[in-house]
């Protein structure tokens, strides 16, 4: 008996662990499966997004591939253009002028280019102005502000091409004052007699500063007494000068210039004090030395 | 007897081993599901960036039209300019 009953143990130890090895088999394989079809619906989504991704790319190379060559194109024709109407040294110049060191890049289609020194041309390209005055047009422009507006446009190429010159009358004409008439055409003559230059002495004047400034009222020559605005009896027979050309003031205190006449300016005058070279104390006076140094009497004015 | 007693014993030394290596596979295959999905949703967003790309075929156009009216005014200043002496 005990032989069989140790058999049945020992068997039924094995099927136990036979059953326990199936069962954590099937456990773990079930899951393992689970994850793997999640793997593969994944991919699928994948190649369906990669598909459209090669899908939509395709025409790309070629389509890229065109713009390049018209690009390309392009500038090959407009550098052509501007080395063939300016010259190779003023292509690179004009070009550095508009930006700065772009004139060391040189031209694509010219490597040449690169070894040239590129000349400083300003604002205003003389060789371009004479070419589109010669064409009938306003002064042309070679070097403007990148930033700034289109100074060839179409619309207003005109007031593009004069803010590149001093701004005086091309953007607010209105506000400057009008250039003084003078001569016979001027709106206002005063005969000669009465004013010869300055302002002519009126009643507070004449109280302020004196009866003698009563004299510049009555002119330099008076006409009874043969001025040039005398009458033409008292005149002589051929009178070599005429009041028409004997000028006029405006009789405007408007100034003639926008910024008109500063008084002060010459405040600051340093002519005495720091006109000519210095000389070297105790140094022999040489003869040549006498026109360039400073007169005694200068020196303490302007001290 | 003893050759019963001895394979259950060799059965519960390989039972562990096998377990053991089982998870492995499961961790192996959970970790590659996220994985997938991102280059899923990776995938999705790089198709729909190319959307923009059927308008190259109009560029193209543009392009071509405007090197032809660059083309047409070089010709005509060429016309127009004394060339450079």
């Amino acid at each position: 008996m005990t032989p069989v009953l140790a058999v049945e143990a020992a068997g039924i130890v094995t099927i136990v662990a036979v059953v326990l090895i199936v069962a954590v088999l099937v456990v773990y394989l079930v899951a393992v499966i689970v994850q793997l079809r999640k793997i593969t619906k994944g991919l699928d989504v994948v190649i369906a997004r990669v598909g459209e991704i090669v899908e939509k790319s395709a025409p790309v190379n070629g389509v890229v591939t065109t713009i390049n060559e018209q690009l390309d194109a392009g500038v090959d024709l407009l550098e052509g253009l501007l080395v063939k109407k300016a010259g190779m040294t003023d292509a690179v110049g004009l070009v550095d002028g508009l930006y700065a060191g772009a004139g060391a890049a040189g031209f694509r289609s010219f490597p040449e280019s690169k070894d040239i020194k590129a000349p400083r041309i300003g604002e205003v390209y003389t060789k371009g102005t004479l070419t589109l005055a010669r064409l009938g047009r306003e002064a042309p422009i070679a070097v403007g502000n990148p930033a700034g507006p289109a100074l060839r446009d179409v619309q207003r190429g005109s007031l593009a091409a004069r803010l590149l010159y001093p701004e005086v009358r091309q953007t607010r004409p209105e506000a400057l004052p009008r250039s003084p008439v003078i001569g016979a055409g001027a709106p206002v003559l005063y005969p000669p007699s009465e004013q010869r230059g300055g302002t002519t002495p009126d009643d507070e004047e004449v109280a302020e500063k004196g009866p003698w400034t009563e004299v510049a009222a009555e002119g330099i020559v008076p006409a009874e007494l043969g001025g040039s605005d005398a009458p033409r009896d008292l005149l002589a027979e051929d009178p070599q000068l005429g009041s028409p050309v004997l000028g006029e003031t405006t009789g405007s205190e408007e100034p003639a210039t926008e910024g008109g006449i500063d008084p002060g300016a010459g405040d600051e005058a340093d002519a005495t004090t720091d006109a000519g070279p210095e000389l070297p104390e105790g140094a022999e006076p040489d003869l040549k030395d006498a026109a360039a140094a400073r007169r005694q009497a200068d020196v303490e004015s302007a001290e | 007897m003893t050759m019963w007693w001895i394979g259950d014993a060799v059965l519960f030394v390989v039972v562990p081993v096998v377990v053991y290596l089982l998870h492995g596979v499961l961790n192996a295959a959970r970790s590659i599901v996220p994985s997938v999905e991102e280059i899923a949703t990776t995938a999705a967003a790089g198709s729909k960036d190319l959307d923009a790309a059927a308008l190259l075929l109009t560029t193209r156009e543009q392009v071509i039209e405007t090197v032809a009216g660059v083309a047409d005014y070089g010709g005509s200043l060429d016309v127009i300019l004394d060339d450079a002496r």
